[in-house]
């Protein structure tokens, strides 16, 4: 049975960019631990030669004409207006990559 | 003549052309109903009053209705973006309304996206009439609408209950005549258990078979959009205005869109369907299980032949959607970074450690719950154990209904083991809450349809409520087989008087 240690619930937030405290990550290793717990039943089951399925539309490389639309789907401008950050030049000005 | 609000889309649709009511009059009569009930269970989280009133009279001073959907109110689950109209997922990553019940102390105001999704779209260009937004699950992740920033959706059969998830709102605003059609997502049951618990018609559609576009996701290879309608017959009408290629949604198939009312007139004799042993397992609500073997012999009555089948690996279907679920959650919900939209912190050091505030205030516990699951899934080293694995069972599961298909053409089953759950039943167990899925995902890992139709009342589990509490019948058809699925649900419905009753609020 695999069980996630509070170092793991840690890493994982980390990779996941979520912050939690130490109550946090005493509950989701509880929880987290529970639901693998849960799928570990696939374990049992024989896959050998079976190829994975990703998806089921039976298409594949949908391709369409590289063309400008005339009416675009939203004007550039209204798609930054969402941003809850400032807009300088058509472009969202975010919090220093560097620190 | 019956409460407007009341009407079925075909009986508002025959009105609007004979002229004996107008589309204000409908919309006015939805919009009366919500303010005087939506109180008692919280379905309706955004309210679209003004616009749908403007939109109404526009579509009576043109005064065509020559399709079924023109002048027609509906309200829209709040993953749907529409333009101008706030959709926030029912997540405090994109809303903040200072007048809303949600807490949040965000900074910024709600997303308002700038433009619509396909569907939305469609039902704009015949005229439908969007009265607003629909209470869900956070980002559609649950199965009760208890994960929702704004607050549960109670079941109007009963307000102690929980109406279902994640598209909990709009079974709740159909049960109780807020609207005349409400529009849902099905990712792993989000359509079928709330129609189920609320009494409606609802469908999962085939992948691919309906648009994606413009509908905030969950999990892309799993997710579905789809109605949740007061008859078979109205569903039928909604999915031939949304159904179809959309070149903006690479994954929808260009199979034609067959006339789906015009299928319902077909008989349904001769029609093999198959029960499924697997779904009829202990553990299942003695008055759910009646009901469902009930609902097969109506039909085997209405010509339809009755078998026994079996699909073996129904039993790890959970599992393997509680693997790829959360490994494409943890992919989609990336986006949420606070950069193009959502929610905003104003004191970060820096780039990582803004990420990492925006996405710990933003989201709430299931949606992290489900993002470090599928972070730690798809991570190295456990790749091909969880993923990998479970894309291997996906196909063995796919394999099963294939087979199944060879000797059937629908299958029959409950669509939940037990009717509607008290509020808060599930909640401190997140594996408790997944196994509410247990008859809802296997057609999902098989990229099929799958309807739930009112088959009955459980009297047992409320006796102090008038009716007792719905039960769901779920037929499934191989893929791209709506047609075939509706028309044994119309023909059900045509036999039994389960739809005319109607929840006292």
């Amino acid at each position: 049975m695999p069980s996630l240690t509070p170092a793991q619930v840690r890493h994982i937030a980390k990779l996941a960019r979520l912050n939690l405290d130490d109550a946090e990550v005493e509950k989701y290793a509880k929880e987290l631990t529970n639901i693998l717990g849960y799928i570990e039943m696939l374990q049992e089951v024989d896959t050998k030669g079976v190829e994975p399925t990703a998806q089921v539309t039976g298409r594949a490389n949908v391709l369409r004409d590289d063309v400008i639309w005339e009416t675009p789907i939203a004007e550039p401008d209204a798609l930054l207006a969402t941003s809850p950050l400032p807009i300088v030049e058509h472009q969202i000005q975010t919090p220093s990559a560097h620190g | 003549m019956a409460e407007l609000h009341t009407l079925t889309i075909t009986q508002a649709h025959e009105k609007l052309k004979k002229k004996e009511i107008t589309s204000e009059e409908l919309v006015r009569a939805c919009i009366k109903r919500i303010e005087s009930v939506d109180k008692n269970f919280n379905a309706v989280v955004h309210r679209n009053f003004e616009r749908a009133l403007i939109e109404a009279k526009k579509v009576d001073t043109k005064n065509v209705f020559n399709h079924p959907l023109t002048g027609i109110p509906y309200l829209t689950k709040d993953v749907y973006c529409e333009e101008g109209v706030p959709t926030t997922a029912c997540s405090n990553m994109l809303q903040n309304d200072p007048t809303s019940s949600a807490s949040g102390g965000l900074h910024g105001a709600s997303y308002v996206p700038p433009f619509d999704s396909t569907t939305t779209k469609r039902l704009k260009n015949v005229g439908a009439i969007s009265l607003g937004k629909t209470n869900t699950d956070e980002f559609t992740m649950g199965a009760s609408t208890e994960t929702s920033c704004y607050g549960v959706t109670k079941n109007p059969w009963d307000t102690t209950r929980v109406a279902g998830g994640s598209s909990g709102g709009s079974a709740a605003a159909v049960a109780a005549d807020e609207c005349m059609f409400a529009l849902g997502t099905d990712t792993g049951g989000s359509i079928r258990q709330p129609a189920s618990f609320c009494g409606c018609a609802g469908m999962r559609v085939t992948y691919g078979r309906t648009s994606r576009f413009g509908v905030m996701s969950m999990a892309s290879t799993l997710d579905t959009i789809g109605a949740l309608t007061k008859s078979t017959e109205d569903y039928a009408v909604v999915l031939g205005a949304i159904a179809g290629r959309d070149p903006l949604d690479g994954t929808t198939g260009d199979q034609p869109v067959p006339d789906y009312r015009a299928g319902l007139q077909k008989s349904i004799k001769g029609l093999r369907i198959g029960l499924p042993k697997e779904y009829f397992i202990e553990g299942i609500h003695p008055e759910v299980e009646k009901a469902v073997r009930d609902a097969a012999e109506v039909l085997k009555k209405l010509g339809a032949l009755i078998v026994d089948v079996s699909l073996p690996y129904t039993k790890y279907a959970v599992a393997t959607y509680y693997v790829l679920c959360p490994c494409e959650v943890s992919s989609n919900m990336a986006r949420y970074d606070g950069i193009r939209y959502g929610h905003t912190v104003k004191s970060a050091d820096n780039l990582v450690d803004y990420y990492h505030q925006v996405r710990s205030e933003g989201f709430g516990p299931e949606v992290k719950r489900r993002i470090m699951i599928g972070t730690y899934a798809l991570s190295a080293g456990y790749f091909d154990a969880y993923y990998r694995q479970a894309q291997k069972v996906r196909t063995l599961i796919k394999q099963d209904f294939d087979a199944a298909f060879q000797k059937v053409d629908l299958l029959l089953s409950p669509v939940s083991p037990h009717t509607a759950f008290t509020i808060g039943a599930n909640s401190a167990d997140p594996v408790a809450m997944y196994l509410e899925d247990v008859f809802t995902v296997a057609q999902v890992m098989a990229g099929i349809p799958a309807m739930s139709v009112l088959c009955g009342f459980a009297k047992s589990v409320t006796p102090s409520t008038v009716e007792g509490l719905p039960i769901g019948l779920q037929i499934m058809g191989p893929q791209w087989g709506e047609e075939m699925i509706l028309r044994a649900a119309h023909a059900y419905e045509g036999a039994t008087e389960w739809q005319r009753r109607k929840p006292a609020l």
